[in-house]
């Protein structure tokens, strides 16, 4: 298949089950829509090492987790003019566990594909009349979303990208295989071309968002998926698109639909 | 204000005429094979310089995609692009210095990027702070570290 595929110091095959309880699928058959690209799809866990890998599995070695914590703090206080929390209409972050696997999602009200973020943000600016919304890559939204993720741990990842989400779809596939930057590099060429392969320091994944927000050991914190795009387009010497931006929505709904069979794992342990 | 300017546009000016012998990146002439026959700079590379650059994560970064056998004693060799041992017995001098310029001529889509190119580029930044490329986008190398580069790379004669 690929060329240059180098998997041959990856060990694959091994599982995930996180708190002896959530089972984690971290390598199935890619969906439909690439057939022939890969015979395979691997979560980003599977490319790091054991002991990267081990924080992952219990909670209470996860960094991440602390992260969710003050998400959950942050879902349990009223803001906004109407005096509610998000408890006030979601009982608890557990009646969101489907949101993770399924977004981004078509909007009909919007007319729009809404990434987590976009959606919490609705919610505060037309439901809570919250004066000042998270920022969309700000700490408290990124802790948000990942209390939305960690409640959906295990669940399949089934993004829809047909319907009036398939102009997003369209667009975020162009831009996965456009060659950014000075150092003309696409997403193809590092993450489909030559996973498994050492760049530098680091065993390039299949840049699956499953796991996102990720707990980065280099950041000491969580990074979100815009933050993370933005991240590797500036290292082709190029201009990233904005965080929020309809390009990275719909490039976030493309790298999520190949990504459809894992779970989703947020958050993630990561280098 | 008008003095700093006019200091500016003689150092500019300066740095132009030392530079007489330097062929810009627009006006390297490539052959059909993708080879450059002439030196950029005018000047012979430095194999001992080239090999920083070659290590160098702000400037060639070549070692993020190729491992080298004589460059051991630096950790992290990549596995993107072949092994360059014995790659001067390979190719000739104008090969590497064509590939390094422009290395799409001879791998057609090659992830390898050109080191001596300053348009054509979709979203090009200025360096990795995110922004936009300035209006006299510099090539990642400069003419002279490409000929040490390739003074480097023609050392590699060993497998
Ligand atoms: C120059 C090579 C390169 C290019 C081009 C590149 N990336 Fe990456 N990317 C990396 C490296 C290195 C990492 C860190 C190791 C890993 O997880 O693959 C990474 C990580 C990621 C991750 C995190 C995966 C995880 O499990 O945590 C995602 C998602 C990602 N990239 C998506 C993208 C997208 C989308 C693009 C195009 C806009 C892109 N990358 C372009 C090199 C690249
Ligand atoms: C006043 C009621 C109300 C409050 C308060 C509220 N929401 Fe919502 N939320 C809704 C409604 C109604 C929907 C369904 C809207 C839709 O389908 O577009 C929704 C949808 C969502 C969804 C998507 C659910 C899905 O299955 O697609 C998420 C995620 C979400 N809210 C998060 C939050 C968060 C986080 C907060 C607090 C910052 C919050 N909401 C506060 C009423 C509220
Ligand atoms: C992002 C990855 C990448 C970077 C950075 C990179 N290369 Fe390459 N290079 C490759 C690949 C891949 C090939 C093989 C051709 C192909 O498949 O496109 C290659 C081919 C070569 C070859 C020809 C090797 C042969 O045996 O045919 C030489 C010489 C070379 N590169 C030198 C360099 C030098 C010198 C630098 C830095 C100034 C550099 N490369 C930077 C990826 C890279």
């Amino acid at each position: 298949l690929a060329a240059g595929v180098g998997l041959a110091d990856i060990r694959t095959g091994d599982s995930l089950v996180i708190n002896g309880e959530i089972e984690i699928i971290t390598e199935t058959a890619p969906p439909e829509h690439l057939a022939g690209v890969f015979n395979t799809i691997y979560s980003g866990w599977v490319f790091r090492t054991d002991e990267t890998r081990a924080m992952q599995a219990d909670d209470f070695d996860n960094p991440g987790m602390l992260y969710v914590e003050q998400g959950i703090e942050a879902f349990n206080t009223a803001m906004g003019t109407e005096g509610n929390s998000c408890a006030s209409c979601h009982e608890n972050p557990e009646s969101l566990a489907d949101v993770r696997s399924t977004y981004p999602q078509w909007d009909e009200a919007h007319g729009e594909v809404q990434t987590v973020e976009m959606q919490v943000l609705e919610c505060q600016t037309e439901r809570m009349g919250v004066a000042e919304p998270y920022g969309y890559d700000s700490q408290q939204m990124r802790n948000m979303v990942a209390l939305i993720a960690s409640v959906g741990r295990g669940q399949l990842v089934n993004v829809a990208m047909d319907g009036p989400a398939s102009e997003a779809w369209e667009l975020g596939r162009e831009i996965y295989y456009t060659q950014y930057g000075q150092m003309e590099l696409s997403c193809a060429q590092c993450h489909e071309n030559n996973y498994g392969n050492l760049i530098r320091a680091d065993h390039l994944s299949q840049g699956q968002i499953n796991g996102f927000p990720t707990y980065r050991l280099k950041n000491a914190n969580i990074v979100s998926v815009h933050g993370r795009f933005r991240g590797c387009i500036r290292d082709t010497r190029g201009e990233p698109y904005a965080i929020g931006s309809p390009e990275f929505v719909a490039l976030e709904l493309y790298v999520a639909s190949r990504g459809n069979g894992l779970t989703v794992e947020g958050p993630a342990v990561r280098n | 204000m008008k003095r700093q300017m006019l200091l500016a546009a003689g150092l500019a000016l300066a740095a132009t005429s030392l530079q007489a012998d330097v062929v810009a990146p627009d006006d390297v002439t490539m052959s059909e094979y993708g080879e450059v026959f002439e030196s950029l700079s005018g000047e012979p590379g430095d194999p001992a310089r080239g090999a920083e650059i070659f290590v160098s994560r702000a400037q060639g970064n070549c070692l993020a995609c190729h491992a080298v056998t004589s460059l051991a004693d630096q950790p992290w060799h990549g596995e993107v692009g072949p092994l360059l041992d014995g790659v001067a017995t390979r190719w000739e001098e104008p090969a590497l210095r064509g590939l390094l310029v422009n290395a799409d001529m001879i791998y057609p889509d090659s992830i390898m990027p050109s080191f001596y190119k300053v348009s054509g580029f979709i979203r090009p930044g200025d360096a990795f702070t995110s922004q936009p490329a300035p209006a006299d986008l510099q090539p990642m190398l400069s003419a002279q570290q490409i000929e040490d580069v390739v003074a480097f790379l023609m050392t590699l004669t060993d497998y």
